[in-house]
C-alpha cells in the first residue's frame, strides 16, 4: 500500500517531448513507473523512444486516457501554458495531476484550484518534485535511487529537503514520499497527505517538512491533534529568513510577524510533534520512534 | 511605492491624482509652483508608516515644498533611504475608507477587505472595531463583475453619495489586481473629497514575480536598481537566486528548502563559535556547473563580511561528481580571487566520485566534511577564526 500512487498507476506526461519532460520520463521509466504515453498537440500520432520504450504521443489528454486508460498525468509544460494544461487534464477527468513546473503565476494556480472544485482530480503542486512510492512508481522528478520501500510516510514543501530526508532515513525506507510544492497556492496540502498516510496501513510513522510562509503548518498541527494517531516528526526550514524577503520558493516569505518558522515549530510542538533542529536531528528523532514501534 | 501604485491605478481607470515625482528640493519647488495652491510632499519608499516618520508634509507655498523636500530626501524610514518624493495637490478628505484585494493563501482564493473606517492602520480597526472591517471572499473563477461589486459596496456600507462611484472603482481595482497579476492591491485611504468625489489618495500594489516573468516584461520598470543591494543586483544580473543577509558564513546550496535549512544549521552551529551567522541565501538550483558555481562564489567572495563559505549540495538528479568538477572549475576561473576557506559537503548521487575529485584536487582552501551538521560547524569555526 501507499498513498495516491502505486504500481497499477498508468501515467501520461504532458510536455513529454520537451527537454525536462523527456529527461524525466526516462528517469520515471527507470524507477519502474508505468508510463503509457505523452501529450503534445503538435506531435500527435507520432512516437518517442525514451528509456528503450516506444511511447505514443497523443493530441489531447482525453484521447490519451481513452487509448491507454491513464489515470495520472505529470505536467512539465512551461509556466505560461501550465494553466491550460491543467484545465485540459481536469476536463478529461484525470485522477491525479502532478504539476512539476516552477514559476506558474499564482493567479493561474488560483483559477485552476477554483476550476477543480467538485471535480474528481487531485492536484499535487505546482513547483514540486512530485510523488514517489519506492519500488512501485514515480510521478515526478524525485531520484528513485535514494531510498527504498519502508514504513515512513514523508510530506514536504521542498524538493531537496525531501531528497535529504529520504537519504537520512534510507535505512528504513518509505511508503510514499510526496513533495507538495513551495508556491503560495498548491493543490494537495500537508493536511491531505497526513490524512492519507493516517489511512494507509503500510505507513507507520510520518515525517512532515515545512518552511516559512503562510500558515499551512499551523493548520496541519491542529489537524494532527484531532485526527492523526500515528507518530509524526516535524522539521521547519527558515528560522534565519529575514522578514519580507522571498527565499527561493515563491511562497517562502515571512510577512510581518506571520509565517515564521518559530511559530510553526511551536504550533507543532504544542500538539506533541517532535521537531528537529536540523534535518539529521529530525531523522534521528524518527529513527528512535521507528525502533520503538 | 505609492507613485508606482498610482500609475497602475490610473492605467486601469481608478480615480487618483498622480502628482509629480521628484528627486531634488528644487524640482519639488517647481512641481508645487506648477500645481499651485497647497501641496503635500510625500516620501516614496516601500514601507508603511511614512506619515508617522515625518515623511509626509503639507506645504502651503512652493518654498515650503522646497524646505520639506530638503528634509525628507535622504531621510531613513524603516531602514530605507528616501530618494524621491511625490508632490501632489492637497485634497483634504471628508471621509477616509480602506479597500483591498489580496491573495488569500490559506483558502486558495482572493479576498476583498473593505472598511468605511479607513485612513489608519486597518489592523488597528480590525482589533478595536472588527465589525467595521468586512472580509468578502472572491472566487478566482468568477471574479468581480458589476453585481459582485455592488454586493461588496453594500456589505462595506459605502454611503449613498459615493455608492455608484464605489461600484465603478471596485471593478477598476479588481482589473488592476487581475490584469497586473497582483497579490495585493490596497487603497488606504480611499477618500471622499469635497463634492462627494471618491479618489484613491494613497495605495500599494504587490506584484507576483512569477507572473511578471511570464507575461509582464513591463513590470521591470518598477524595480529601482540603485536602491537594490549591490550584491543582490550583481547576483540578479547573473541569474542567481540570492538574498543578502547580515553574517559571516557565505552559503551556496541547491534547492530553496535545503538552502534555507543550511542557513538555520549554520546559525545554530554559530552559537558555539562566537555567534557567527549566515551571510546570504544562494540557491544555484539543479545544474551546479563550473560557471554557475564560479558566479555564485564570485558574488559571495565580494561580500566584505564573509569569512568562510559553506557549499552544501545534495546530489539528487545532479551527480556529485559534476558538482565537484563545478567547484574545481570555479576555483580555476576565480584564481587568486578565491581567498576565503571553503567547506564543502556533498551527499547523494555519485557521492564517492565527487568526494574523490575534491580529495585529489587537494586545494588549500577546500575542506571536505561528510555531514551537513559537521560541515556547518566547521564553516562557523573558520568564520570565527
Amino acid at each position: 500500500m501507499s498513498i495516491y500512487l502505486n504500481k497499477d498507476s498508468k501515467i501520461i506526461v504532458q510536455g513529454m517531448t520537451g527537454g525536462m519532460g523527456s529527461k524525466h520520463t526516462t528517469l520515471m521509466l527507470e524507477a519502474g513507473s508505468n508510463i503509457v504515453g505523452g501529450v503534445n498537440a503538435r506531435k500527435a500520432g507520432t512516437t518517442v523512444e525514451l528509456g528503450g520504450q516506444e511511447l505514443p504521443v497523443f493530441g489531447t489528454v482525453k484521447e490519451a486516457m481513452a487509448e491507454t486508460g491513464a489515470d495520472v498525468s505529470v505536467v512539465f509544460v512551461p509556466p505560461a501554458f501550465t494553466k491550460d494544461a491543467c484545465i485540459e487534464a481536469i476536463d478529461a477527468g484525470i485522477g491525479l495531476l502532478v504539476v512539476i513546473t516552477e514559476g506558474v503565476p499564482v493567479q493561474d494556480t488560483a483559477e485552476v484550484w477554483s476550476y477543480l472544485q467538485g471535480k474528481q482530480t487531485r492536484m499535487i503542486g505546482p513547483n514540486c518534485p512530485g510523488i514517489i512510492t519506492p519500488g512501485e512508481s514515480l510521478a515526478g522528478i524525485t531520484p528513485h535511487t535514494i531510498a527504498g520501500t519502508g514504513p515512513v510516510g514523508l510530506v514536504s514543501k521542498s524538493g531537496t529537503l525531501t531528497y535529504q530526508m529520504m537519504y537520512e532515513l534510507r535505512d528504513f525506507g518509505f511508503s510514499t514520499a510526496i513533495g507538495i510544492g513551495g508556491d503560495p497556492v498548491i493543490g494537495t496540502t500537508h493536511i491531505d497527505a497526513l490524512e492519507a498516510f493516517e489511512n494507509d496501513p503500510e505507513t507507520q510513522a510520518i515525517v512532515m517538512i515545512g518552511e516559512i510562509g503562510g500558515d499551512a503548518e499551523e493548520r496541519a498541527a491542529a489537524y494532527i491533534k484531532e485526527h492523526v494517531t500515528k507518530p509524526v516528526v516535524g522539521y521547519v526550514a527558515g528560522f534565519t529568513a529575514p522578514e519580507g524577503k522571498t527565499m527561493g520558493h515563491a511562497g517562502a516569505i515571512v510577512s510581518g510577524s506571520s509565517g515564521t518558522a518559530q511559530a510553526k515549530k511551536e504550533a507543532l510542538e504544542a500538539v506533541g510533534v517532535k521537531v528537529g533542529k536540523t534535518p539529521s536531528e529530525t531523522a534521528d528523532l524518527m529513527r528512535e520512534i521507528l525502533k520503538s514501534l | 511605492m505609492e507613485y508606482q501604485a498610482k500609475e497602475l491605478f490610473a492605467k486601469h481607470g481608478v480615480t487618483t491624482t498622480l502628482g509629480v515625482v521628484v528627486e531634488t528640493p528644487e524640482a519639488a519647488k517647481a512641481a508645487a509652483e506648477k500645481l499651485g495652491g497647497v501641496t503635500v510632499v510625500k516620501a516614496q519608499v516601500k514601507a508603511g508608516g511614512r506619515g508617522k516618520a515625518g515623511g509626509v508634509k503639507l506645504a502651503k507655498t512652493a518654498d515650503e515644498a522646497f524646505e520639506h523636500a530638503s528634509r525628507i530626501l535622504g531621510m531613513q524610514i524603516k531602514g530605507l533611504t528616501v530618494n524621491r518624493v511625490l508632490v501632489t495637490p492637497a485634497t483634504p478628505p471628508e471621509e477616509e475608507y480602506y479597500f483591498s484585494f489580496l491573495l488569500d493563501r490559506a483558502n486558495r482564493r482572493y479576498l476583498c477587505i473593505a472598511s468605511v473606517e479607513g485612513g489608519v492602520e486597518i489592523e488597528e480597526v480590525a482589533k478595536t472595531n472588527p465589525d467595521a472591517v468586512k472580509q468578502i471572499p472572491i472566487d478566482p473563477g468568477t471574479g468581480v463583475d458589476e453585481a459582485k461589486a455592488r454586493e461588496i459596496a453594500t456589505d462595506a456600507k459605502f454611503p449613498e453619495a459615493v455608492f455608484e462611484q464605489a461600484v465603478t472603482m471596485i471593478q477598476a481595482l479588481y482589473t488592476v489586481f487581475v490584469e497586473e497579476d497582483a497579490t495585493l492591491v490596497e487603497v488606504n485611504p480611499l477618500a471622499r473629497l469635497a463634492g462627494d468625489k471618491l479618489e484613491a489618495l494613497d495605495g500599494k500594489v504587490s506584484l507576483d514575480d512569477n507572473a511578471s516573468e511570464v507575461r509582464h516584461p513591463e513590470h521591470e520598470q518598477f524595480e529601482i536598481r540603485e536602491e537594490a543591494d549591490p550584491l543582490e543586483a550583481k547576483a540578479k544580473d547573473k541569474g542567481l537566486n540570492y538574498v543578502k543577509l547580515d553574517g559571516q558564513v557565505g552559503i551556496i546550496g541547491n534547492g530553496a528548502g535545503l538552502v534555507m535549512s543550511t542557513l538555520d544549521v549554520v546559525a545554530y552551529a554559530g552559537e558555539k563559535h562566537g555567534g557567527v551567522k549566515p551571510a546570504n541565501f544562494l540557491d544555484i538550483g539543479g545544474g551546479a556547473n563550473a560557471q554557475v558555481m564560479a558566479d555564485g562564489l564570485d558574488v559571495i567572495l565580494n561580500d566584505a563580511q564573509v569569512r568562510s563559505v559553506f557549499v552544501n549540495v545534495f546530489g539528487g538528479i545532479t551527480a556529485c561528481d559534476e558538482v565537484a568538477n563545478g567547484i574545481k572549475g570555479a576555483l580555476e576561473i576565480l584564481g587568486d580571487e578565491a581567498s576565503k576557506p571553503l567547506v564543502v559537503r556533498l551527499d547523494g548521487n555519485n557521492v564517492e566520485a565527487g568526494r574523490a575529485i575534491l580529495t585529489e584536487l587537494n586545494h588549500p582552501l577546500v575542506t571536505l566534511v561528510d555531514t551537513m551538521d559537521g560541515a556547518a560547524d566547521k564553516a562557523a569555526e573558520l568564520a570565527n577564526a
